[in-house]
């Protein structure tokens, strides 16, 4: 899976599995670092922010950490980023859940699931492509994968959509904006399709690596 | 659409996985990790461990076994038994855990579910319920009554009250095991999820009395369930999780079809 070797960043914010996210991406043959300080997004090719959980602790918890201007930083370098579940919806401008202001890197609202059936949407659903993308290379529209939110962002920008899933009313479960990336599911939980879209999303930050031969 | 999960159990004593009648005569079935792999691997949708270690410092071994286990299978675990506290909850979600489930200690510390869903988010906790039918009252619905200590221990909490109760207090599934239908393989208790499942909008995930593919159909098809959960036939191959998950199928249930066994 993938040629590997891409030093992921996965931040560590108090809010995620960190053992999950970090074996699912060195199984598809990732190099990935638990970072919890701004000092340690040198060196590294890409930032993955995991999380479940509730945006206004976790806003604070990366205030505090001095966390805040990096990440925006990063993502406004055009460096490769992939947002899970809560870090996805802290990408938007603000949240319901305890109206928190996130990190405004992509426009729109995080807002509660409407006609849900069961809160929390806990558990396998599928995935329906809007568009191509190579996030999902070899994964087929209408594959299931493990959620577990009661909140999803609202893009302002449809274009930035990959890909909606319907629990009640359909949410937008995917979405890319230049190397920004979002997944509202969790495919470090998501079995070999989960799997499949970590490995291609490390074939992304692959591609992007502009390092020359020789340097290490 | 949500698919309707699969949840097999595994009872696991000293960092063993181990099966028995009603906590007696429990014999050693292996490594719990490997047979979770192996579970993962055949289309299980999540993965629970039930703790049943008794000796208190032995009680870490738990932790070895999740993570090991969140190494390999990159599907849902949750962890049953023995967690009392925020810091041992925290223990065994960095262990790779995604939720813990809590009964006994519910029961006798109703705030622990509030604090522990205030700290983790209420996805994180499921309250696992283990109740028992009241006698029949001439027309009346029928009761139930939640009992602790593996069904020894009557609670005088009736259990419908006590699912709307522990769903307030924090609790973001349930896990909801009939006592009297446990290990008898005669069907689960599809009277006491629907009653539950009617009055909460958390997930209900059934558990007790599985013994073939068509009762996991009427646990979700009439009980209402959103899950289902087995352990011993599941441990006997008496039927495949592909078994049960094509049976549900065939009666027009949603479920996550695997490459291992789909057509």
């Amino acid at each position: 899976m993938g040629a590997g070797g891409a030093r992921i960043a996965v931040l560590d914010y108090g809010a995620a599995n960190m053992v999950s996210i970090t074996r699912a991406l060195a199984t598809v043959g990732a190099d990935p670092v638990v970072v919890a300080e701004p000092a340690c997004l040198t060196d590294v090719d890409a930032l993955v922010v995991p999380g479940v959980g509730a945006a206004a602790p976790a806003m604070d918890h990366l205030r505090e950490r001095g966390m805040l201007e990096p990440l925006r930083e990063w993502v406004r370098a055009g460096k490769p980023c992939l947002g899970i579940c809560l870090g996805f919806q802290l990408f938007f401008d603000a949240s319901d859940e305890g109206n928190a202001p996130t990190l405004g890197l992509l426009s729109g609202r995080t807002v509660a699931l409407e006609s849900a059936p069961t809160l929390p949407h806990i558990g396998w659903n599928s995935v329906e492509f809007v568009r191509e993308h190579p996030l999902f290379d070899g994964v087929s529209s209408g594959s299931y994968f493990y959620f577990v939110h009661s909140f999803a962002p609202a893009p302002n920008d449809p274009s930035i959509i990959l890909s909606r899933t319907t629990h009640g009313r359909p949410f937008v479960s995917a979405v890319a904006q230049g190397s920004l990336y979002g997944l509202q599911f969790h495919p470090e939980k998501s079995s070999d399709a989960g799997l499949r879209v970590l490995a291609n999303f490390v074939g992304v930050v692959n591609g992007s690596r502009a390092t020359p031969a020789g340097v290490a | 659409m949500l698919a309707r999960r699969v949840i097999p159990c595994l009872d696991v004593d000293n960092g063993r996985v181990v099966k028995g009648t009603n906590f007696v005569n429990l014999t050693d079935e292996g490594d719990p990790a490997e047979l979770a792999d192996r579970y993962a691997r055949e289309g299980a949708d999540e993965i629970v461990f039930l703790d049943i270690t008794a000796a208190h410092e032995k009680r870490g071994t738990v932790l070895d076994v999740v993570r090991r286990t969140a190494s390999r299978a990159f599907v849902p675990l949750t962890v049953g038994g023995g967690v009392r506290s925020v810091d041992e909850m925290r223990a065994v979600l960095r262990a790779g855990a995604d939720k813990v489930s809590f009964n006994t200690a519910a029961v006798a510390e109703p705030e622990l579910l509030t604090a522990c869903a205030e700290r983790f988010g209420s996805q994180a906790v499921v309250c696992a319920i283990d109740a028992r039918r009241l006698p029949p009252v001439e027309g009346t619905a029928p009761r139930w009554e939640v009992v602790t200590y593996g069904g020894r221990q009557p609670t005088e909490l009736e259990a419908v009250a006590w699912a709307v109760r522990v769903v307030e207090l924090g609790a973001g599934e349930l896990l909801v095991t009939s006592m009297d239908r446990d290990g008898t393989g005669s069907g689960f208790d599809t009277d006491l999820l629907a009653a539950i499942a009617g009055r909460v909008r958390v997930p209900v995930i059934a558990s007790g009395g599985a013994a073939g593919p068509d009762d996991f159909v009427a646990a979700v098809r009439d009980g209402k369930a959103d899950a289902v959960l087995a352990a011993t036939i599941f441990h006997r191959r008496t039927h495949s999780i592909a078994d049960v998950k094509s049976a549900m199928a065939a009666a027009g249930l949603p479920v996550r079809r695997t490459e291992e066994w789909a057509a």
